[in-house]
């Protein structure tokens, strides 16, 4: 693979609140390369959002740093897109409005960004769809108009946090598949947070095992395929898959138990 | 989605058509039933001598006054007059309600600060202010809104305050990866988010003006239909007294009716 993209530093967490503290986050350093996807997963509660939100800059670690491009994370940058468990289109806007909503956001609207988004829609799907309003559309439209807001912004990096984990199944290996494609398309750099042991396998390169709270990085995988045709599903019925996936449940139910 | 499925009406979906229109068509002749059997039944009991029409007027009297009032044109001035109150009374309750509250949602500290100012304001009777009201304002108008005001502020700011602070965190969260400002995440989620709220605040709003401003022209006012009704009490002439009951019935009923078309217009999106 090529150069390293992201730098996850040391970095450890512990949230104060008036209850008491929380040591989400122990140690765990992480190197992210260029287009690589890159899976992460951890028993509940063990503080994966908290690591992805750490590395969009939305909260600072206690100790350590992250370093994306070179630079020392602080705050939000473009250079990341964010997607949330769920979708969260605001449902008084149409989806044209709703896709626009983080260009909007950095004054960023302009003839270019816009024929840019419009081409997104195009590719994906969605062009018919953009003056209907989100309950207008199935799961993995919604979804695939989350993924486009997030595209809008052109980020070299997306992070997502268990992206498909509001929708049924038959609709999660569908979506999963689309936007798998859609971020190979695109040529960017994923992480993927999940509970799902097998969507980590099929879609990533690299998997991290985290352990239980306070998260330490307990593993990690390079994910290799013999498969022809890498997509999701494919993957599934790959030889290997089922080896990655008794290691890390090994791995994760350890501690569970 | 408004999506026209009915092109193929089956025989059993039109027996369940004539069934709901038989319904609805009962329905409405139930209403009309009632409505005049109350007004033939007072006129009788009344000029039957079983109730007393003094005391209790009777539906020709009504119309009799309502019909006088008419032609001398002041029941106008008067309707004019309490529902102007009642709509700047409700308008200006909401918007500095959800103001306050803006500021409340904006400062974490003021809010904690003065929750409990609200929560003394909000239980206390709000006519017991009246006559201080009087006091300062002096005997008019601005003491009636006031009044109108009082009543449905703080519920208000209490009503949306709650709203702005039920917006789905991720919704902010996602605004924030976008490296969002304060402003920005008030004006693109917060308020978007919360115009149900403001509006049934609203709604809540127009009924709690009307009992501000009757109270108010109770006390103070020398025109308005709550005038109407204390004068009409107080020379002992019901039949005032009944016909601004309900002519005021009548305005809160067309009031109410729009603003919840209002309602309708602004909830498009949610089909
Ligand atoms: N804002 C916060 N303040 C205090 N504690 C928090 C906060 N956010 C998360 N935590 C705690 O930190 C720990 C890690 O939370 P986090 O959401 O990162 O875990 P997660 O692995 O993403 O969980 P899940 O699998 O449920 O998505 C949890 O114990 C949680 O209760
Ligand atoms: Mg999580």
């Amino acid at each position: 693979m090529s150069q390293i993209i992201v730098h996850v530093d040391k970095i450890g967490l512990t949230y104060q609140t008036a209850e008491g503290e929380t040591e989400a986050i122990k140690d765990i350093s992480m190197d992210i390369y260029e287009k690589d996807f890159v899976g992460i997963v951890g028993p509940s509660g063990c503080g994966k959002s908290t690591l992805l939100s750490i590395i969009a800059g939305l909260i600072k670690p206690t100790r350590g740093t992250v370093i994306v491009d070179g630079q020392a994370v602080d705050g939000p940058s473009n250079k990341m897109g964010y997607m949330l468990q769920e979708d969260y289109l605001f449902e008084w806007r149409n989806i044209w409005q709703n896709v626009l909503l983080g260009l909007e956001i950095q004054n960023k609207v302009n003839e270019s960004t816009k024929s840019h988004v419009e081409q997104l829609l195009k590719n994906y799907g969605l062009y018919e769809f953009r003056y209907h309003y989100p309950h207008q559309l199935s799961g993995g439209m919604r979804q695939r108009a989350a993924l486009i807001r997030t595209l809008a912004l052109n980020p070299e990096i997306l992070l997502l946090d268990e992206p498909f984990s509001a929708l049924d199944y038959q609709t999660r290996l569908a979506v999963s598949e689309e936007v798998a494609a859609i971020i190979k398309q695109e040529g960017k750099t994923a992480v993927l947070v999940t509970h799902d042991i097998s969507e980590a396998i099929s879609m990533s390169d690299r998997i991290y095992v985290l352990s239980q709270r306070p998260a330490i990085v307990k593993n990690v995988y390079d994910i290799r395929l013999s498969c022809q045709d890498k997509t999701p599903l494919n993957a599934r019925k790959c030889p290997e898959f089922r080896e990655y996936f008794n290691s890390i449940w090994k791995e994760l139910d350890i501690h569970v138990g | 989605m408004s999506v026209n499925r009915d092109i193929f009406v089956s025989p059993e979906r039109q027996s369940y058509l004539k069934q709901m229109k038989k319904r609805r068509q009962n329905i409405i002749l139930g209403r009309v039933l009632i409505l005049i059997g109350i007004i033939v039944g007072w006129e009788a009991a009344a000029d039957l001598g079983i109730i007393d029409p003094f005391i209790t007027s009777q539906p020709s009297k009504i119309l009799t006054t309502i019909i006088n009032l008419h032609n001398n044109g002041q029941l106008y001035n008067h309707i004019w007059a309490t529902v102007a109150e009642t709509v700047v009374g409700f308008i200006v309750g909401t918007a500095f309600g959800t103001l306050i509250a803006i500021g409340l949602w904006w400062s974490d500290y003021a809010c904690k600060i003065l929750d409990p100012y609200l929560v003394v304001l909000n239980s206390l009777p709000k006519p017991a202010l009246g006559p201080i009201l009087i006091v300062w304002l002096g005997n008019g108008k601005p003491a009636i809104i006031a009044m109108a005001l009082l009543i449905s502020l703080i519920v208000t700011i209490i009503m949306v305050l709650n709203g702005f602070l039920e917006v789905d965190k991720n919704k902010i969260k996602l605004l924030q990866t976008f490296g969002a400002s304060k402003a920005q995440i008030l004006t693109k989620v917060i308020l978007p988010a919360s115009v149900p709220t403001v509006i049934s605040a609203l709604k809540i709003n127009v009924g709690l003006s009307w009992v501000g401003v009757i109270m108010g022209e109770f006390l103070v006012s020398k025109e308005g239909l709550g005038y109407l009704i204390i004068y009409g009490s107080q020379v002992f002439e019901l039949d005032l007294v009944m016909s601004s009951v309900i002519i005021l019935a009548i305005v809160a009923a067309i009031m109410y009716q729009a603003v919840s078309y209002l309602e309708t217009r602004f909830m498009q999106y949610k089909e």
